[in-house]
């Protein structure tokens, strides 16, 4: 893809969970600030794909990866790479909203915190939340229990969370599936914003949602010979209109099965 | 299978369509014929069922939006529907000129007869055999087939020139038949016209299969 | 599909209902029978010894003469050693089920580890006073002491401590470790920072029944040598001691009234002390939970 500045990068890579293979030899580019969606059927591989950017696969004893994930040209499988430093430069933001049982103060610091961040934090948490779109909500109750927002503003308190380590990428899994049609329009709505200055990589099983956010979208399938394959990879508006593959097609217009 | 719902509604949209282009096939034949017969009765026919051309394609453009709407379309399905949407527009305009041509005929009354020049059925052939096979090549999904009929356009256009040509002659040499005549070129005007929206449809054709907007040729002249 | 016919389906109703009441008269007895043993024991207790409860019983000595009785050097004993035994499990039981629970993981060794540790809670509590004498007291060196007798105890409430905590650890949701991972935390901060505060309260609750269970316990400080006739209160770590389940035992087996007063007396300090570990462990408990429920 032509006039494409890819921040990461994947080389032929695969994961398996003990013998079986969940993700097939993917070579795909992420565009520098800008949002990637990466769609597919259930078991397709969305997911663990996605873990593979920040090396969360490796909490699972039995994922094994092979392949290159270069993140500006560095291998983050390589040798001498640290998974817990990968994870101060690419973010992520869960399915379900996950706030932390503390305050909402003490959720957005937390990342600083334990990094040794020397700097003022309060200005920190305040920056990150109104980055995240919370500020306003919440600046009078900031050591209030997180638990007590609601669930779009819990997942906006993640993702502030998330901004609170000053990442490069935010990987985002079906971040608003938890949530009501309003609170995922607001979730898009800063999506769009935080891809100014952040590359955002999304999994998403709602198309619509990844046609009306998205920049680029990689299509991902399962067949019985291959799990997890790349089948087609473009401009969202290109996708979405008219895609390249039939399968591609077959998905998107729902004829899928 | 999935979407078996919105398959028969898209089924049932374009057997609709087909039905319009029919009932615009028909309007054109009825009054190249209520000319050439001189049939005030027939070209009154023509304009009277002009309305239910029109409404057709208003119940067409109200399906469409329906779809589009509640279905999400993406895709194929997207293309189909706006090629829908566009292609009625077309018929409807195809529709009017052969209403135009059956007032024309009713102007014209039981004048004296005059020549028709020979182009004009020749036009109205061509047309009218460019609109079968525009909507042909929709059904079957023919981009060959639309391609032809984009190319047909070209022999239309170079009738026009000569009709209007061999008109303006006779203008000049027999100034008793400029009334008469000036109505053959409203009528030769009509029928370009005609072959020119056929051309469209074709155009939107191309569109539903590879996904590609704008101008397949360089267009010759006279286009809207 | 067969058609029941309408007084077939009231009287299976009536039934249901039926058993629904049933049922539940046969919990409410259930509840009536345990509390109500339990109200007549500590009536039974409060009756025969609270009148033998003043200052001088508490800081008395035993001694040969009834009226003289006192309970100072057992009392003291039980704490001591309750306190190292509470310390000593809580350390290891607590760094065992974290150990099990995020190192080991699904490990066989993990596996195979907890299915004994469980077992051992059922051995009975004198092997554990046989162990505690043969490797305390003499192999260490440590003597017939209170250190002895704690670690002795501990040793017999480490099971507890560690199925307990291991729970707790369990149940902490894997999205509160995900989200901190996902920060970059290091396995030891995920622990430190979010999985030992959100189990603080269920390992609290293993140090409860741990606690209660010690200071009750008699054979296994016998076996390993504990007083039963302490005329001096332990002033070391080191020192020879008794606790107040010996005591009490002891006035139990004497032939004079004042004696069974002077046991049921022991009893009611005994549960006040209990009482007044389990309260501090609760509110602490209570603090930890309800602090950051939405």
């Amino acid at each position: 893809m032509q006039n494409l500045d890819p921040i990461l990068q994947t080389r032929g890579l695969s994961v398996y969970y003990d013998a079986k293979k969940a993700v097939t030899d993917v070579d795909l580019d992420v565009a520098r600030n800008r949002i990637t969606a990466i769609i597919g059927p259930s078991g397709c591989g969305k997911s663990t794909l996605l873990r593979c950017f920040n090396r969360m696969n490796d909490l699972i004893p039995s994922a094994r990866v092979e392949g290159q994930v270069l993140f500006d040209g560095l291998d983050l499988y390589g040798h001498d790479v640290d998974p817990t430093e990968i994870r101060y430069e690419i973010g992520m933001v869960f399915q379900r909203p996950n706030p932390f049982p503390k305050s909402i103060y003490d959720n957005v610091a937390f990342g600083p915190r334990i990094n040794g961040f020397q700097g003022d934090i309060a200005e920190l948490v305040e920056r990150s939340l109104v980055r995240a779109a919370l500020w306003d909500e919440v600046k009078d109750r900031l050591k209030a229990s997180a638990l007590s927002l609601s669930g779009g503003q819990q997942q906006r308190l993640c993702i502030a969370r998330a901004l609170a380590v000053e990442p490069r990428v935010i990987l985002m899994d079906e971040p608003c599936s938890a949530l009501d049609p309003i609170a995922t329009l607001a979730i898009e709505e800063l999506m769009r914003e935080l891809s100014e200055d952040y590359s955002i990589i999304i999994v998403t099983h709602n198309m619509q949602q990844a046609a009306r956010v998205s920049h680029y979208t990689a299509f991902l399938m399962v067949e019985e010979a291959r799990v997890g394959f790349l089948v087609e990879f473009g401009e969202s508006r290109q996708i979405f209109t008219n895609p390249k593959d039939e399968r591609t097609e077959a998905y998107i217009t729902g004829r899928f099965g | 299978m999935v979407r078996a719902d919105f398959d028969r509604n898209l089924e049932e949209l374009e057997a609709e369509l087909l039905l319009l282009g029919e009932m615009v096939e028909k309007a054109i034949i009825k009054a190249m014929d209520a000319l050439e017969r001189r049939d005030l009765t027939l070209a009154y026919e023509v304009v009277a069922e002009d309305d239910l051309i029109d409404e057709k394609r208003f119940e067409l453009e109200e399906k469409c939006i329906d779809l589009i709407a509640t279905q999400q379309p993406l895709a194929v399905d997207l293309r189909t529907l706006l090629a829908v949407l566009h292609i009625a527009v077309e018929l409807e305009r195809m529709g009017d000129y052969a209403e135009g041509i059956g007032k024309i005929c009713m102007i014209i009354g039981d004048d004296e007869p005059v020549e028709t020049p020979k182009q004009i059925p020749q036009m109205a052939r061509m047309g009218i055999t460019m609109l079968r096979r525009s909507l042909k090549s929709l059904m079957d999904r023919d981009t060959d087939l639309a391609n032809d009929v984009w190319d047909s356009d070209d022999e239309v256009d170079a009738l026009y020139d000569g009709v209007c040509h061999q008109i303006f002659l006779d203008m000049g040499q027999n100034p008793k038949t400029i009334e008469a005549s000036t109505h053959f070129l409203w009528v030769a005007h009509d029928l370009e016209r005609i072959a020119d929206r056929a051309t469209n449809i074709a155009e939107r054709v191309i569109f539903v299969v590879t996904g590609r907007i704008g101008r397949y040729k360089q267009p010759s002249q006279g286009t809207d | 599909m067969s058609v029941i016919s309408q007084s077939e389906f009231q009287r299976r109703r009536a039934r249901r209902k039926w058993m629904g009441r049933a049922f539940f008269g046969l919990c409410l007895l259930s509840v009536t029978i345990a509390l109500g043993m339990l109200a007549l024991l500590l009536v039974y207790l409060l009756i025969q010894g609270a009148t033998g409860i003043d200052w001088s019983f508490l800081t008395s000595f035993a001694s040969r003469h009834p009226d003289k009785a006192g309970i100072k050097a057992a009392m003291l004993g039980s704490i001591y050693v309750v306190i190292v035994a509470g310390v000593v499990s809580f350390t290891l039981g607590v760094a065992t089920a974290l150990y099990l629970e995020e190192y080991a993981g699904r490990s066989k060794f993990a596996k195979i580890a907890k299915i004994n540790i469980a077992n051992l809670a059922g051995v009975p509590s004198i092997v554990y006073g046989i162990l505690g004498l043969q490797i305390f007291v003499h192999s260490l060196h440590l003597g017939k002491s209170v250190l002895a007798g704690g670690f002795t105890l501990a040793l017999l409430v480490l099971p507890i401590v560690i199925v307990a905590a291991g729970e707790a650890v369990r149940a902490v949701p894997p999205s509160l470790r995900e989200g901190s991972y996902a920060l970059g935390a290091t396995r030891w901060q995920v622990i430190w920072h979010m999985v030992i505060p959100q189990a603080f309260p269920g390992i609290l609750t293993g140090v409860i029944l741990a606690v209660s269970r010690a200071i009750g316990e008699t054979a296994p400080l016998i076996a390993m040598g504990a007083l039963t006739f302490v005329p001096f209160t332990p002033d070391s770590p080191l020192s020879r001691f008794t606790v107040l389940p010996i005591q009490i035992f002891n006035w139990t087996s004497r032939p004079q009234a004042g004696f069974q007063e002077a046991a049921a007396a022991g009893i009611i300090v005994l549960l006040v002390i209990l009482l007044v570990m389990n309260a501090g462990a609760v509110i602490l408990r209570n603090r930890f939970q309800n602090k950051w429920e939405g």
